[in-house]
């Protein structure tokens, strides 16, 4: 287990990287496209990438905590 | 000045007071009370107390001198006061020792044995056997036990004041006893005698028959020299007063006649008108009768008083002989008493006799007196009248003239007259004179009857007596007499008696004998089969036994080859053990050992019938068999990169585990700096269980070797730091699986080889 956590921050990072790489791309491409060379896309492309691979880095940081729960619904001839 | 003396005073009083016990402490506390003093009158002060206590020491001395408890007590509490006493006084005297009462004791002992002894005589009496002689019963002399009683009653009172009764027992009784009797007839004094003897012996005890019988010839022997001797002495002085008094009775009898014949001529003499020479010779020859019977008459009184003497001393012997009681002696006592009496009656009588004859003669000599004197005086008035004429007025008739003669005859009548005068006056006075006479003579007739009386009365007495004491001796004799046929017919009763008695017993011992000898017999019988059953049982044991060894020793091989195989598969576990336990040892740094199956198969196949190593064989956890187990140094290299990232992930939970977290978690990995290893305590409590903490003391266990608390510690952690040292946990759960089974194993081994090696 104790190596888990280096796979782990290796997924991440790498995930993040090509996350952050592709919404550079992506912003760039639509900023040249459809916003006029202006860079609030690529800044945004890139903080949607940035936040993509972090939340993924997160849910796989949580993924041994996380619980799923399911709701049971209790049909009324069972509960008299 | 005042002051001081009376502060001196004050403190001499209190040292008086306080007693002479110890002089110091008064002296300190007269210090105390002296220092207020005033100055100038220091030396006064000094002065003063240099004397009490000069008087205090002089006073201590002297009463010491008085009374030695109290120096003694001095000597104790003061150190050195015992020297100064003796310097003072001289050495104490030793303790008074209590000589007293032990000097006074030995002669009260001796006296009180005396007294015991006179106590016990009457005692011994009833005691003594039947056959002792009542000779000792009288002892010896009476003034001694007189005055032994007298000691006895002093030494009583002065017991009684003491307070103890030494027992000295009665033991010179019965040989003191018979050694008075010999010594009875010297009279010696015996006290001293019995008072050794009693100091010799120690106790009475009875005497046997031989001895009795002995003693009965001694005493009989003892009585035998007693009669002859008693019966010699008695002869023998009643021989001598038989003399000495028929000695004084002829000399009474002499004196009798003397007197009688001195009577005799003084009335001749008086009556008889001889011619003047023939008076004269007549005279003479009275004289000499006269002469002749004082001397006879003294003779006489000289015997009789030898003879009286004689006759106390019979009286006496024979009172003697009485004492010493010896039976056969008595009729020679009677007999020595008889004569005794008729002596003393003889002798009473002719005393008697010659008492008369002598009365008689007083009365004729008075008589004669009486005449002689008339004469004289007749004689003398005719002298007065005719100076001339002579005595013998007889031949007077032719000398005498007319004048003379008428004088003579008037003087005759005249004499006449008077004797006439005199006649009638002796007439008148007669009756008187008579009376008184008859008088006089009754008194002297009444004492010489009573004199007479009481002599008659004591022969009398005497006379009683004797005879009593014949009918007594009589009478005694004829009882001896029957007693000795009644004791005759009791003998032959006896000898009958004991003819039956005797057969009696014969049969009775006879039968007595055939029953022992039944029984003995009986009881050789059953113990020659009673040998016989030993000897044959004994056989029979010692076969059983050597039976039995042989038995033992075949089953001692038997169980020795099985001891043996036990041995030989305790010795094959023990060998798979140690394989095992060597490829536990073959853990490379990092790898795992080798798969431990081939070892544990080993194992199983040696040890088939043995459940708990089976068990334990199968106890092992799969993984070690197949994988193998890491070694503890790889697991302890292998904690400090665990170590790293638990502590990166130290706030990371289920609740915190958000990237934010991860970094903070970061920060204060990098920030926060703990000791690397820590002790961990015996207990642990809840700030223990903070991560950092945990991990220090996890690699403080880990670094002295203890793996197994290391994993506890390791899996109190929380979090993420246990998802991440889950996998080390693991294999150190393994490895101290692994580790536990296969100590347990060889512990067994060990166990079982030991077992085998004791074998019985």
């Amino acid at each position: 287990m104790a190596e888990e956590q280096g796979r782990k921050w290796d997924r991440c990072l790498a995930d993040s990287a090509v996350k952050l790489a592709t919404g550079l791309g992506v912003g760039i491409v639509f900023s040249v496209l459809f916003f006029k060379r202006r860079t609030w896309p690529v800044v945004f492309g890139l903080g949607v990438g940035l936040g993509m691979g972090y939340s993924n880095c997160q849910q796989d940081f949580r993924s041994p905590y996380l619980l799923h729960g399911h709701m049971v619904k209790v049909s009324k001839s069972h509960t008299s | 000045m005042l002051r001081v003396c009376l502060k001196g005073a004050n403190s001499a009083a209190r040292k008086c007071l306080c007693g002479n016990g110890v002089p110091l402490h008064p002296l300190q506390q007269c210090r105390s009370y002296t220092s207020g003093g005033s100055g100038s009158s220091a030396g006064k002060i000094v002065a003063a107390s240099v004397l009490t206590v000069g008087g205090g020491v002089g006073g201590t001395i002297l009463y010491a001198n008085w009374d030695p408890k109290f120096r003694a007590n001095v000597e104790k509490s003061i150190p050195y006061s015992d020297q100064v006493f003796g310097l003072a006084l001289g050495p104490a005297a030793p303790p008074p020792v209590i000589n007293k009462p032990r000097k006074v004791e030995p002669v009260q002992i001796s006296s009180m044995s005396e007294m015991w002894k006179d106590s016990k005589q009457p005692k011994a009496k009833e005691v003594e056997k039947k056959a002792e002689q009542p000779d000792a019963e009288g002892p010896p002399a009476p003034a001694p036990q007189e005055t032994l009683e007298e000691a006895s009653a002093q030494v009583a009172q002065i017991l009684s004041a003491i307070g103890e009764v030494p027992s000295v027992p009665a033991p010179g009784t019965h040989e003191a006893e018979a050694v008075p009797p010999p010594a009875a007839l010297k009279g010696v004094p015996a006290a001293a005698a019995k008072c050794t003897e009693c100091e010799h012996e120690p106790a009475v005890k009875e005497r046997p028959e031989g001895e009795v019988a002995a003693r009965l010839a001694e005493q009989d022997k003892a009585e035998q020299d007693l009669l002859t001797s008693l019966s010699s002495n008695l002869e023998d002085a009643l021989g001598s007063t038989a003399k000495v008094t028929l000695q004084a009775i002829g000399a009474q009898e002499a004196a009798l006649q003397a007197i009688a014949q001195h009577t005799r001529q003084l009335r001749e003499a008086m009556e008889a008108e001889a011619p003047p020479d023939k008076k004269s010779t007549q005279w003479r020859v009275l004289e000499d009768a006269l002469s002749e019977r004082s001397r006879s008459v003294d003779e006489a009184g000289a015997a009789v008083l030898k003879a009286k003497a004689e006759l106390d001393k019979l009286r006496g012997v024979i009172d003697g002989a009485k004492h010493l009681k010896i039976a056969a002696a008595r009729p020679s006592i009677l007999a020595a008493e008889e004569n005794l009496h008729s002596m003393v009656v003889d002798l009473d009588s002719v005393v008697t006799r010659v008492q008369t004859a002598q009365s008689e003669a007083k009365i004729v000599s008075q008589y004669s007196e009486l005449v002689n004197e008339a004469k004289a005086q007749f004689q003398k008035e005719l002298n007065s009248i005719t100076p001339e004429i002579q005595a013998n007025w007889k031949g007077l008739t032719g000398k005498l003239t007319q004048d003379d003669l008428n004088s003579l005859i008037a003087h005759a009548h005249r004499r006449i007259d008077q004797m006439n005068r005199e006649l009638a006056e002796q007439r008148v006075r007669e009756q008187i004179h008579i009376d008184s006479a008859l008088e006089q003579q009754k008194l002297e007739d009444k004492k010489a009857l009573e004199v007479a009386v009481s002599t008659a009365l004591e022969h009398n007495r005497e006379q009683m007596r004797l005879e009593q004491e014949k009918k007594v001796e009589e009478t005694r004799e004829v009882m001896e007499a029957e007693m000795r046929t009644q004791l005759r017919r009791q003998a032959a009763a006896h000898t009958d008696h004991l003819r039956d008695v005797l057969k009696v017993q014969e049969q009775e011992l006879r039968s007595e004998a055939e029953e022992i000898l039944n029984s003995s017999l009986m009881e050789k019988e059953t113990e020659y089969r009673r040998l016989t059953q030993d000897q044959l049982d004994s056989f029979t044991l010692d076969m059983n036994a050597a039976y039995a060894r042989l038995k033992g020793m075949e089953e001692a091989i038997d169980s020795h080859v099985i001891a043996e195989e036990e041995a030989r598969k305790a010795h094959q576990l023990w060998l798979s053990v140690e394989a095992l336990n060597y490829t536990l040892k073959t853990a490379a740094l990092n790898d795992p050992t080798e798969p431990l199956e081939g070892a544990v198969q080993a194992i199983k196949e040696s040890c088939a019938e043995d459940e708990f190593a089976q068990a334990l064989a199968t106890a092992l956890p799969s993984e070690s068999l197949s994988r193998g187990v890491y070694s503890e140094a790889s697991l302890r290299a292998r904690f400090y990169a665990i170590r790293q990232l638990a502590r990166r992930v130290a706030l990371i939970d289920e609740t915190r585990n958000s990237l934010y977290q991860y970094f903070l978690s970061y920060l204060q990995a990098m920030l926060l700096f703990e000791k690397a290893q820590e002790a961990p305590p015996a207990k642990l409590s809840a700030e223990d269980l903070d991560t950092f903490k945990l991990l220090s003391y996890a690699a403080y266990s880990l670094e002295h070797g203890d793996l197994e608390l290391a994993a506890k510690l390791v899996n109190q952690l929380k979090g993420e730091s246990r998802r991440v040292a889950q996998d080390w946990l693991k294999e150190a759960r393994l490895t101290l699986e692994t580790k536990q089974v296969v100590s347990l194993l060889s512990a067994y081994a060990n166990a079982v080889g030991l077992g085998t090696t004791m074998a019985p």
